[in-house]
């Protein structure tokens, strides 16, 4: 449950933590432009940003879009306003996973067959990124 | 040239075939890679929070470890950690006390974090490796897949221009090979997405190798373990022929003429070493 308190924590949080303040974006969309995985996503990256600057918090945690992106920091590579947008998705899925609400995938998740071939670095970067 | 280096866990597990040849070109070159002692995972993941401190104490326990020499590695994942942790080491006083505090090192920030690619460029230099060069790779189109961790951020990673890197295609100019630029050579893979919403992971492989096969690419080359798994993995080649992904270290070794024996005997030798360390 996300308590009302806990919302408004979310962008205090993340001007702190990732140094990154949404009203700094004045929504060129460069950024999902420049995101490969757009196509998975229901809320663009820049829409994320317009969430957060509208206070739309609850809506962010809900949304898919923060466990689509990769951390691929193409989107930061073309911020015109330099915002790291890679870093406002991480402090969206941190806000879920250090709640211990959202573990979205650990090693019961995984066949003997993904075990057999994919590399340690998947398996270490994917623990990392979607559980706590 | 000496050099410390930080092998992580793929470079021991799947990615092997990269720790061996560069093992065996680097022998080849007179480069000295010392493999630090005891080392740990770096965590695969630059933590984007910075009170994630936690997630940097391997990483940062690793760049103590090099003792101010300078610290070599060869995934693309750990060099980006690496650099990464040691940029924010030396900007945030507070977080290097912390860290340092915690595991009972000193560490200042200093030292220089290497990608043996920068070595071969910076050090070694390419016009000195081309020189070396026993069988080059003559009328075989090669294409450079950089993805992301060796570039962004790039005022952190200094590797390259992140927009127009040229240091894989300066490597494979050195050995002998037709460089093949394709437009989607900076682009990401999909990473770790390939585990948990594959889909998105062979979307994003299918624009890559689409872009390297239009451009005329026979092969690939990557830094990286996982772009190699999920170029390799993610792929619908819809009977096409396959393009040949392989370790930018695999082409190095084939350059120089290094055969199957010689590595081999580089990786049994180390394989001896450490095993002695072990005991000792």
């Amino acid at each position: 449950m996300t308590t009302t308190s806990d919302k408004s924590r979310l962008i205090d949080d993340m001007k702190m933590q990732s140094g990154q303040d949404p009203a700094e974006c004045y929504q060129c969309a460069k950024c999902s432009a420049a995101c490969p995985v757009t196509a998975a996503m229901d809320l663009l990256p820049h829409q994320v940003i317009r969430y957060l600057q509208m206070g739309l918090e609850e809506d962010l945690l809900k949304s898919k879009t923060p466990w689509i992106c990769a951390s691929c920091f193409t989107c930061a590579a073309r911020c015109p306003r330099d915002l790291d947008l890679a870093r406002i998705m991480e402090g969206i899925r941190l806000s879920l996973l250090r709640r211990r609400e959202g573990n979205k995938f650990g090693p019961a998740d995984l066949t003997p067959e993904q075990l057999e071939k994919l590399p340690q670095q998947a398996l270490v970067s994917g623990f990392r990124k979607y559980n706590k | 040239m000496r050099y410390r280096y930080f092998p992580g866990c793929t470079l021991k597990g799947q990615a092997k075939s990269m720790e061996d040849t560069t093992m065996a070109a680097a022998t080849a070159l007179g480069i000295e890679l010392v493999e630090l002692d005891e080392w740990q995972c770096c965590g695969a993941v630059y933590p984007l929070y910075e009170d994630e401190l936690i997630s940097l104490l391997s990483p940062v326990r690793t760049l103590a470890a090099a003792e101010g020499e300078p610290l070599v590695s060869l995934c693309a994942a750990c060099h980006h950690v690496l650099k990464r942790s040691q940029e924010l080491m030396q900007r945030s006083e507070d977080a290097r006390k912390k860290v340092t505090d915690f595991l009972e090192v000193d560490y200042s920030g200093e030292g220089r974090v290497l990608h043996f690619l920068e070595v071969l460029r910076d050090d070694l230099g390419f016009d000195k490796l081309a020189e070396m060069i026993k069988k080059p790779l003559e009328g075989r189109k090669i294409a450079a897949y950089y993805g992301c961790l060796l570039l962004r951020p790039s005022k952190v990673m200094q590797f390259d221009d992140p927009e127009n890197p040229t240091i894989m295609e300066d490597l494979i100019k050195a050995l002998g090979a037709e460089v093949v630029k394709s437009p989607y050579r900076t682009e990401c893979c999909g990473a770790y997405l390939s585990v948990t919403e594959e889909g998105v992971a062979r979307d994003t492989v299918a624009r890559i190798l689409d872009s390297a096969r239009k451009s005329g690419a026979e092969a690939i080359i990557t830094a990286c373990p996982l772009c190699r798994y999920n170029l390799e993995n993610c792929a619908d080649e819809d009977g096409r022929e396959p393009i040949k992904v392989y370790y930018f270290s695999e082409l190095l070794a084939e350059a120089m003429g290094l055969q199957f024996k010689q590595l081999m005997s580089a990786a049994l030798e180390r394989r001896h070493s450490s095993y002695d360390d072990h005991k000792r």
